[in-house]
């Protein structure tokens, strides 16, 4: 966690990191996904990603109000200032692993813009209202997905399997609250993350049935995102997405 | 709006003489602004623009991430600099959140004919439907199907006509 941020704009520096590495991932899709409509989906799902966190990172520069706006914070941070959860950096892997990430992530999202749209604070709400519609649709598509090759062949089958494996490690941190979502919501702009878990649960487990797939054995989830500790996948990630910027600081077209 | 008041004033001096004159002018200005991804409507059918005053044109992003936000901006401004409006402000706004039900009846119209399937009215009840068969925008069958559900911008999806066997954007109902 960058520890320059007052407790509010790191609140929004978590949810535009979030955003902003997962629209980095699917952007990596880009060109590569199994189908032309698949390829479209992912990227439209980046953007809407990238897009909101140019609203929470712009957010958070704007609380600090050091003369960072969203660019700044995007390009000229490192790892251990990142406060992104860590569900959002682990590798697309195959294309079923990708959808396991989306469908947890998306599912937790939908209902954590949910509650933000109502919050009290106008910088906050006004953000999740929009992102919200889009989510919605993220979680639509992911699910469908989870739906498709779980109940798919035997080769689908498998590698959504091996998918929601690898990433249900990850899941209980989206959920883990602390000092600064304390903070947020003493300041009429956070959500209890916490409170958000039996409806996750329920979502998620209604589409696992659809899609004839067990909920993955409960595991230590691994936690750490949100105070810098990551895995070393977002180094890697930071090292493509920040070439240019620490190449060239400051160059623009 | 345009062939109703006429080409814009060519100076602001001409204009300035009442407080609601400055801003049908202005009006008239964006109704000429096309959206730079779908240029056969313009950013008022699309209801971008959401209030005009003479000091400022108030507009909001129709996705969030959409790459155009700041095309549409730039032309706006363009085009109101033209006009003689220089120092009238651009601001941004997300609330309340854009929804396809701000599209004008004129702007369906222009989809329709610009081979876009216009959304259904209603986005805030059936705003993840988008269930409803669409109508194909060349010969007018619903008999239809959704190919994907994003397609070559972040506001259309992809659909075919089993009809007339053309594929077709279809204005995604948000």
């Amino acid at each position: 966690m960058d520890s320059a941020l007052p407790p509010l704009a790191a609140y929004a520096a978590r949810l535009g990191d979030d955003s902003l590495i997962l629209g980095q991932r699917l952007g990596e899709w880009c060109g590569h996904a199994p189908a032309l409509e698949v390829d479209l989906s992912l990227s439209n799902v980046a953007l809407d990603l990238i897009g909101q966190a140019t609203h929470f990172l712009g957010l958070a520069g704007a609380i600090e109000g050091a003369g960072r706006d969203a660019d700044k914070l995007a390009f000229h941070r490192d790892v251990m200032d990142f406060s992104n959860c860590l569900l959002v950096e682990q590798p697309n892997g195959d294309f079923a692993q990708t959808i396991a990430r989306q469908f947890l992530f998306s599912n937790y999202q939908a209902l954590l813009f949910e509650q933000m749209a109502q919050v009290k604070d106008e910088r906050f709400a006004p953000i999740a209202a929009k992102a919200l519609k889009e989510v919605k649709y993220h979680a639509t598509l992911a699910s469908d997905w989870v739906v498709r090759l779980g109940d798919g062949t035997d080769e689908s089958k498998t590698r959504m399997v091996a998918g929601l494996n690898w990433m249900w490690r990850f899941a209980d941190e989206l959920f883990v609250m602390d000092d600064v979502d304390a903070a947020a919501i003493a300041n009429g702009a956070g959500v209890d993350k916490a409170a958000l878990r039996a409806a996750w649960d329920a979502r998620i487990d209604a589409v696992l049935a659809e899609a004839t797939l067990a909920r993955p054995a409960a595991r230590r989830p691994i936690v750490g995102g949100r105070v810098g500790r990551h895995s070393e996948h977002l180094g890697h990630v930071l090292s493509a997405m920040q070439f240019l910027q620490r190449a060239y600081p400051g160059a623009n077209w | 709006m345009n062939a109703l008041h006429g080409p814009p004033a060519p100076s602001r001096a001409s204009v300035v003489h009442s407080r609601e004159a400055p801003a049908v002018h202005i009006r008239a200005i964006l109704a000429d602004v096309p959206d730079p991804e779908i240029p056969a409507v313009s950013v008022v059918d699309l209801g971008i623009v959401r209030d005009v005053s003479a000091e400022r044109v108030l507009i909001t992003p129709t996705y969030t991430g959409c790459p155009a936000t700041h095309a549409i901006e730039q032309m706006i401004r363009t085009a109101l600099d033209a006009g003689g409006f220089g120092d009238v402000a651009i601001e941004t706004t997300l609330s309340p959140p854009w929804s396809t039900d701000w599209i004008s009846d004129a702007g369906r119209e222009k989809l329709r004919a610009y081979g876009i399937a216009p959304p259904p009215k209603g986005a805030g009840a059936s705003a993840l439907k988008n269930a409803q068969a669409a109508e194909c925008p060349r010969c007018g069958s619903i008999n239809t199907e959704e190919v994907s559900r994003f397609g070559s911008t972040p506001c259309k999806a992809l659909w075919r006509c089993k009809a007339c066997a053309e594929p077709f954007d279809r204005f995604k109902c948000h």
